[in-house]
């Protein structure tokens, strides 16, 4: 429904919270999809592919496993409570009080 | 001062420290006893978290476990931190809009219904007492070592702790003192760590110690791949467990975390739903200190140990370690039964090589080696690093209350979950309606007290089976609640058929996979690969639980009637911060 001065509060806000959900959604699967390719991807399946190549003293493979992949855990977290926190501005859900 | 008395002191200090606090955060509503009142600052509530959620098991054996296990141990390193992402993205933000005060009563609200609510208290129960047996065993380990007490007496001492500031101050008492707990285990942890490091590579911070070099123009990985294997060991940075299981226990032990009640009702405490998003990542951060440095400090151990045995080329007659010139601290450890030798070709050196490699066991027959004769427990890792590290008695001292805080802070929030479990979402919600907050605050506190007097009594005599089912706490978690705490949020079309359906499915398929393997019910074969689903040992089948779960719950309630309107506006509301 375009938005015109006749439609209804609940209509709009209704809209609204599935636009919300909509880029919730798409921040989570980004964020897990990272979460995935660090841990299962590099750290076990591709584990003996990333060996081939060495960071310092370790094999790249193995450091994600032991490592690396916990670092961006933690990365991961905070840029996905820093980017929910834009996107419930942008849409006008946010508990500034 | 002997080491004794400076233990007694410091594990006296920190004592005090808890019960003051205790004192200072006394539970006055029901709301300060399960949810600390919701005033817990997001960053106090991630070390919180961390204390809550970092066991005896981290503190003491992780490191052990990896130094063992090489790349295998990865899967521990991954899987339980790795939920901190699932529970920060998925559940936490929206279980703190959602505002009540337990896990079970999310479920029972979400798919209005009393049965859900009742095996979700179930699960909860099964997955908490499994969990804090062990807490407390390790509690009475850690006294009896360090302390030279039985083993009862330490127990009824941490009894005695914990039932002071968890009957008294609930969630309130236990967040502040898990707070505290936090700093003295992190503390005890890396400062060992960093002296180890120093000494092995000359780099004091373990993370990159653990990459560096080892003298010689090796790295320290190299270095220990190529003891390791002299010896017949695996190579330490490529494991022997199967990719698939490696995937399948690592994504259970991830999964599990996230639904472990303990945890996630910490995130009922934060006062707003970015508070909750944002203290999961100092959890997570927090953990992460000690998950990062505990593999470092496997290595580096091993490394140690392995070098201080063969101390020669493998093959030469004075490679090995004369039994007479043993090293202080392994005298010490051997009388505490953690380290054991037995000379078994009686030629007064130590032998420690992998006999089970048969390639590797023709050759030391050939040197004249008739089986290791070294047995090592894995605690000794991180319990004797500071000795190994010539460290001074202070911090041996802190490595014991270290220990003892990171078992008491555990079995606290377990406690916790599971008194709040029966007085809220048992007597208040079904037995009896009609009592009012101040008896409900009287009957939190009387199953708190009954429950620590229980815990206690499993952790001295722990059921045989302990050992074999900490799989059970997690792979239970991973398949019973995990998949409708999400489906509840994420599906607005999920009823209550789906929800019982799916948390049934997913309990009695993992605990029967479990149990048919590690009780012996086994007429098939035993617990090895060849008999396993797909190759899934039974830590691991909790993730194929979920997925049968997930499976079960949408297709019931694809087949049954949508949930009613209000359940639907639930969702809404719970989906949006504001």
């Amino acid at each position: 429904m375009r938005k015109r001065s006749n439609v209804t509060a609940p209509d709009e806000r209704a809209q609204q919270r599935r636009g919300y959900w909509r880029d919730n959604l798409r921040l989570a699967g980004c964020c897990l999809a990272v979460w995935f390719a660090v841990s299962f991807g590099c750290g076990i399946l591709l584990v003996d592919v990333l060996n081939q190549v060495r960071i310092g003293g370790f094999e790249l493979g193995f450091w994600f496993a032991q490592q690396g992949s916990i670092y961006v855990f933690v990365a991961l977290i905070f840029f996905y409570a820093w980017r929910m926190g834009k996107i419930d501005r942008k849409h006008g859900v946010d508990e500034e009080d | 001062m002997s080491l004794a008395t400076l233990t007694y002191i410091v594990v006296g200090a920190t004592f005090a420290l808890y019960i003051g606090i205790a004192f200072w955060s006394k539970a006055r509503t029901t709301g300060d006893f399960y949810v600390a009142g919701k005033h817990v600052h997001p960053v106090a509530n991630g070390m919180a978290t961390a204390a809550d959620w970092m066991s005896a098991a981290s503190f003491i054996s992780m490191a052990g476990l990896i130094a063992f296990l090489g790349y295998d141990g990865s899967v521990y390193l991954m899987g339980w931190t790795g939920g901190y992402v699932l529970l920060a993205l998925l559940l936490a933000p929206y279980l703190r809009k959602f505002g009540k005060f337990t896990i079970p009563e999310f479920i029972g609200d979400r798919y209005y219904s009393q049965t859900a609510r009742v095996v979700a208290v179930a699960c909860l129960i099964i997955i908490s007492f499994t969990y804090v047996a062990g807490q407390m065993r390790g509690v009475g380990i850690v006294f009896s070592r360090f302390l030279g007490v039985d083993v009862a007496t330490g127990l009824l001492v941490g009894m005695g702790v914990v039932f002071f500031y968890a009957v008294l101050g609930g969630m309130k008492g236990i967040t502040y003192t898990q707070v505290a707990q936090y700093c003295v285990l992190i503390f005890a942890y890396t400062v060992p760590a960093v002296f180890i490091s120093l000494q092995v590579t000359g780099v004091a911070v373990p993370q990159l110690a653990f990459g560096s070099g080892a003298g010689g123009g090796e790295s320290l990985l190299a270095k220990l791949d190529r003891v390791v294997t002299d010896l017949g060991f695996a190579e330490y940075t490529s494991g022997s467990k199967s990719p698939v299981d490696v995937f399948f226990i690592t994504l259970a032990l991830m999964i599990g975390t996230a639904g472990l009640p303990h945890v996630l009702v910490r995130f009922f405490t934060v006062p707003r739903v970015r508070d909750a998003r944002t203290s999961a990542g100092y959890a997570l951060l927090f953990i992460a200190i000690l998950y990062t440095t505990a593999p470092a400090v496997g290595a580096l151990a091993r490394l140690n140990l392995t070098t201080t045995i063969q101390s020669g080329p493998v093959g030469a007659v004075d490679g090995n370690l004369a039994y007479a010139e043993r090293p202080q601290w392994f005298r010490t450890w051997e009388d505490t039964g953690l380290l054991a030798v037995e000379d078994l070709n009686g030629d007064g050196r130590i032998q420690y090589y992998n006999d089970a490699d048969a390639a590797f066991a023709e050759r030391a027959e050939s040197m004249g080696w008739q089986g290791n004769e070294l047995t090592v427990d894995q605690d000794i890792i991180v319990l004797a690093n500071p000795e190994i590290a010539g460290l001074p008695d202070w911090v041996v001292a802190l490595v014991a209350a270290g220990g003892i805080a990171a078992a008491l802070s555990t079995a606290a929030g377990l406690l916790l979950v599971i008194s709040a479990a029966v007085s809220h979402d048992i007597v208040k919600s079904w037995v009896a309606r009609g009592i009012s907050e101040r008896q409900e605050l009287t009957i939190g506190r009387i199953s708190a007290a009954v429950a620590v007097l229980l815990a206690g009594y499993l952790g001295y005599n722990p059921p045989g089976f302990v050992a074999q089912v900490v799989a059970f706490a997690f792979g239970i978690a991973a398949a019973s609640l995990f998949p409708v705490i999400l489906l509840g949020i994420f599906a607005a079309r999920m009823n209550r058929e789906g929800a019982i359906a799916g948390m049934l499915t997913g309990l009695v398929f993992t605990v029967g996979y479990i149990a048919y393997f590690k009780f012996h019910m086994q007429p098939l074969g035993g617990n090895v690969k060849e008999n396993w689903l797909f190759g899934i040992s039974p830590e691991g089948i909790g993730a194929v639980g979920a997925m049968l779960n997930f499976a079960v719950a949408i297709a019931v309630s694809a087949a049954t009637k949508p949930p009613p309107a209000e359940t639907r506006a639930l969702v809404e509301r719970i989906r949006t911060p504001r």
